[in-house]
């Protein structure tokens, strides 16, 4: 039966320029089963799509195929166009013939030849194309948020905002995640604590927002719109309703963190309270480190006024349902044991940029005054080390951590307000500022506050008298350089967080070679991870500042409201089915499915197929021995037809 | 190599050139614009990083100071708007109050046999200049052939001309004498 119409798109001289389109035209139209084929300078423009929509009238057509650029581009647009004049979607089909022929080929014979067998295999799927309609599935209007830092208070206060409930999970015993760790921003030079803690406050004052301190993802089932979610809460030794964050068992602990090897700020014993400036100042205590667990001490136990300390406490699992998951875990910083050409570790006044952080923080244990941690002397030279660690493939980290230049600079100009009469030398490869106002604020803290930035690496830090000498080299003068310094502050390389890589693995979602979670288009779809439902937020997916981490977590909050703005989520109906008189449930599709989506229907002895969670990949229907599993559309029978047809055209 | 450990000659200069030398981003533009820049020991913008760096003695004694011809074209130039011309007259100063014996010693005997002149007469006389000149730095008639064929097309006269109040400019060098 003659039914299918063929429209070829010029697109321009993308495709004509190399393709004989008119020739190409006559040529399918003399096809069996095709009704008609016809060329246009632009299909997608309207008076393209309007040529369609004509045609499938006045011809009768019931399967169409356009001849253009990528389905990636245009099958949405196409699709919708056959729909609007009643025919089902799924009966369009696009014939890739631009990124697959006229852009990679020159020979306009050849081309055109191949243009013509690409059309003559779609023909051949086309024919036995089903019509099919969006699986419907219902969704739970529950959002999941990973990290609690500036990126998943964002999400989580928008989302909330939109009067969906929010569940905030954070790894650590307070949320505000490293911003709370800041002195000041850079650009606004504002209090960084201060600026979070409104936003904590609101959070923790929301009436949808849970949240769930010292808490870690133990598991995750389901599909988008319907997550199983099961978290565990570790014991915090305190009781957190009794607590009122006194702080007399911090006084008695008898074990005190080193200065250095602080983890988190406020974490100076092995009961602490996290953020001085956190609403609820509640203290937890560390098991790791704590002496009740090794020699039975009790000192905080004994101290407490509210009776709050409970050894006894165990982990909890609890179990929710969601519909939708935030993942904002953010980053950490470079390993310090490997960068011994540093010092780090080795001496005491090398320190990295969190560390600097802390020594001029409004609140931290040395009050603005500036002193440096081995003898607690104000320095009077400082030397900043940029790209310590980032673009450097030795180090495996080749890219760039994106703040450095920015902070190293704030840093700077933070210690010259604090030491007036001390000189900062910053060593850079290249100063990045880019960013609205950001080149503005290094270059004025260049000028007006007299740094000396020398661009160049440093080769080696050791200590003579008392002083860090720091050699390097300025390759703008051709010259080495030494600096005897007081203080060395590294910009340590930004990587991702502690447990990404195992946090991926338990959410299936994929994260790139650095252990980033990956988006699914770096361009047009940021947010998203490759797994629906799941979305990315601020430094989990790559390094940014806090002015991108909260439009990426307003980005993927946005995300989230859409999926919650309908009862019922549509799925793309390309998706496996299965034989069920060939299956011989054999689990083989279970276990190469990257999406969860197969699983052994125990009663009927069948491998099923969980649709919403299918993503057509078809991994599964190359690997089941039985051709049991076949795709809607994608038939292993099309398949073959259209093999045949290519390469018997001539 | 360099060894930093603090300076004052920035400041230094910064203050006596009013220019804002930190603001120069080593872009270069300045030397592949300059006229003289190919006989200079040290390129012009090394000049502004060896101001940061502290190094006195070796921009004092440096041929690039006395080889700028204060064109400004360096000046007009520059993204950061640094007059690199007004920093050298600075760094030329210092020399001479330091009493720098650096490399272009013609230049500055130049510079003082036409002071010497305008002081005298108010009006420069090329033929005493060159004379003056000839006499302090050696080789009296090394380009005497120049100044024949200049004296042929009327380049310069042989008796010297005077402003008519010779005083009031030598009342102005005393006042510099006094300020300086």
């Amino acid at each position: 039966m003659k039914n299918i119409g063929v429209f070829i798109c010029h697109c321009g001289i993308n495709i004509a320029g190399t393709v004989d389109v008119k020739r190409l035209a006559e040529e399918v139209t003399e096809f069996d089963d095709v009704k008609m084929a016809i060329d246009y300078v632009y299909m997608c423009s309207d008076p393209g799509q309007n040529l369609i929509k004509e045609k499938i009238k006045e011809q009768e057509l019931n399967k169409v195929i356009i001849a253009c650029c990528s389905p990636s581009l245009h099958e949405v647009t196409f699709r919708n166009t056959v729909q609007s004049v009643g025919l089902n979607p799924y009966q369009c089909e696009i014939a890739n013939i631009r990124e697959q022929c006229s852009w990679v080929h020159a020979d306009k014979q050849k081309a055109t030849q191949k243009a013509k067998e690409i059309i003559a295999a779609v023909i051949e799927k086309i024919k036995l194309n089903e019509s099919l309609s969006p699986i419907k599935v219902p969704v739970i209007k529950r959002a999941l948020i990973i990290g609690g830092g500036v990126s998943g208070i964002h999400a989580a206060l928008s989302i909330a905002y939109n009067g969906y409930e929010v569940v905030l999970v954070e790894r650590e015993a307070s949320i505000g995640g490293h911003m709370a760790e800041l002195s000041e921003t850079y650009l606004t030079q504002e209090c960084s604590p201060c600026l979070l803690s409104s936003k904590i406050v609101e959070v923790q004052n929301h009436p949808l927002i849970t949240i769930l301190t010292n808490s870690e993802i133990e598991e995750l089932d389901g599909y988008v719109g319907n997550f199983k979610v099961k978290i565990k809460t570790k014991a915090t030794f305190v009781d957190q309703e009794k607590c009122d964050g006194c702080g007399i068992c911090v006084e008695k602990c008898p074990v005190s963190i080193p200065w250095q090897s602080e983890e988190i700020s406020g974490k100076t014993r092995a009961i602490y309270i996290p953020y001085p400036q956190t609403i609820g100042n509640k203290a937890v205590i560390d098991k790791k480190i704590c002496k009740y667990f090794t020699e039975g001490c009790t000192k905080c136990k004994e101290a407490c006024p509210k009776n709050a300390i409970n050894f006894k406490q165990t982990d909890k699992i609890r179990e929710e349902a969601v519909g939708s998951i935030i993942v904002a875990t953010g980053y950490s910083l470079y390993p310090k044991e490997k960068l011994g050409e540093y010092g780090y570790g080795r001496y005491k006044d090398v320190i990295d940029g969190l560390q600097f952080e802390r020594l001029i923080s409004v609140w931290g244990q040395q009050n603005r005054e500036i002193r440096r941690p081995s003898d607690g002397k104000i320095p009077r030279e400082v030397v900043f080390i940029q790209c310590v660690g980032s673009r450097d493939p030795e180090h495996g980290v080749p890219y760039c951590s994106k703040i450095c230049c920015m902070y190293v600079a704030k840093h700077a100009k933070l210690y010259k307000q604090a030491v007036p009469e001390g000189q900062a030398y910053i060593f850079y490869i290249d100063v990045r500022a880019g960013g609205k106002g950001y080149d503005e604020f290094v270059q004025n803290a260049i000028e007006e506050d007299g740094l000396y930035y020398i661009r160049g690496k440093v080769s080696k830090i050791f200590q003579e008298n008392g002083k860090i000498i720091v050699w390097g080299v300025d390759t703008l003068a051709g010259r080495q350089i030494e600096i005897a310094a007081d203080l060395v502050v590294l910009a340590t390389a930004i990587i991702p967080s502690k447990g990404a890589k195992e946090l991926a693995n338990k959410l299936k979602i994929s994260s790139d070679e650095y252990g980033f979670f990956s988006e699914v288009h770096p361009k047009l779809r940021p947010v998203e991870s490759p797994t629906p439902g799941i979305y990315l937020a601020g430094c989990a997916q790559a390094p940014r500042d806090i002015p991108e981490s909260v439009s990426h977590a307003l980005g993927a909050a946005s995300k989230v409201a859409g999926l919650f703005s309908e009862d019922l989520l549509s799925h793309e109906p390309i998706v496996v089915w299965v034989d069920e008189d060939l299956c011989k449930a054999c689990g083989i599709c279970v276990e190469v499915c990257p999406y969860k989506a197969r699983e052994i229907d125990k009663w009927k002895k069948i491998a099923k197929v969980i649709e919403v969670l299918c993503q057509g990949c078809g991994a599964c229907v190359t690997a089941c021995p039985n051709s049991a599993t076949q795709q809607r559309n994608l038939t292993s029978k099309q398949v073959f037809n259209m093999i045949d047809a290519a390469i018997s055209i001539k | 190599m360099i060894i930093i450990n603090g300076n004052n000659l920035l400041n230094l200069v910064q203050k006596e050139s009013g220019q804002d030398i930190q603001a120069c981003y080593y872009c270069h533009k300045c030397v592949v614009g300059c006229p003289v820049s190919k006989y200079m020991d040290i390129p012009p913008n090394a000049i502004l990083r060896m101001i940061q760096y502290g190094e006195k003695e070796k921009i004092l004694k440096s041929a690039t100071i006395w080889l700028c011809t204060a064109c400004e074209t360096c000046g007009t130039r520059c993204p950061n708007n640094i007059d690199i011309a007004k920093v050298m007259d600075v760094l030329k100063q210092m020399a001479v109050k330091e009493g720098v014996k650096g490399k272009e010693k013609t230049i500055q005997i130049m510079h003082k046999a036409f002071l010497a002149g305008i002081e005298k007469r108010g009006r420069m006389h090329e033929l005493s200049l060159i004379r003056d000149l000839k006499l302090r730095s050696g080789g009296l008639f090394k380009d005497i052939k120049l100044g024949i064929k200049m004296f042929q097309l009327g380049k310069f006269s042989i008796f010297p001309e005077k402003v008519r109040n010779v005083k009031e400019i030598k009342k102005i060098f005393k006042k510099i004498r006094s300020i300086e």
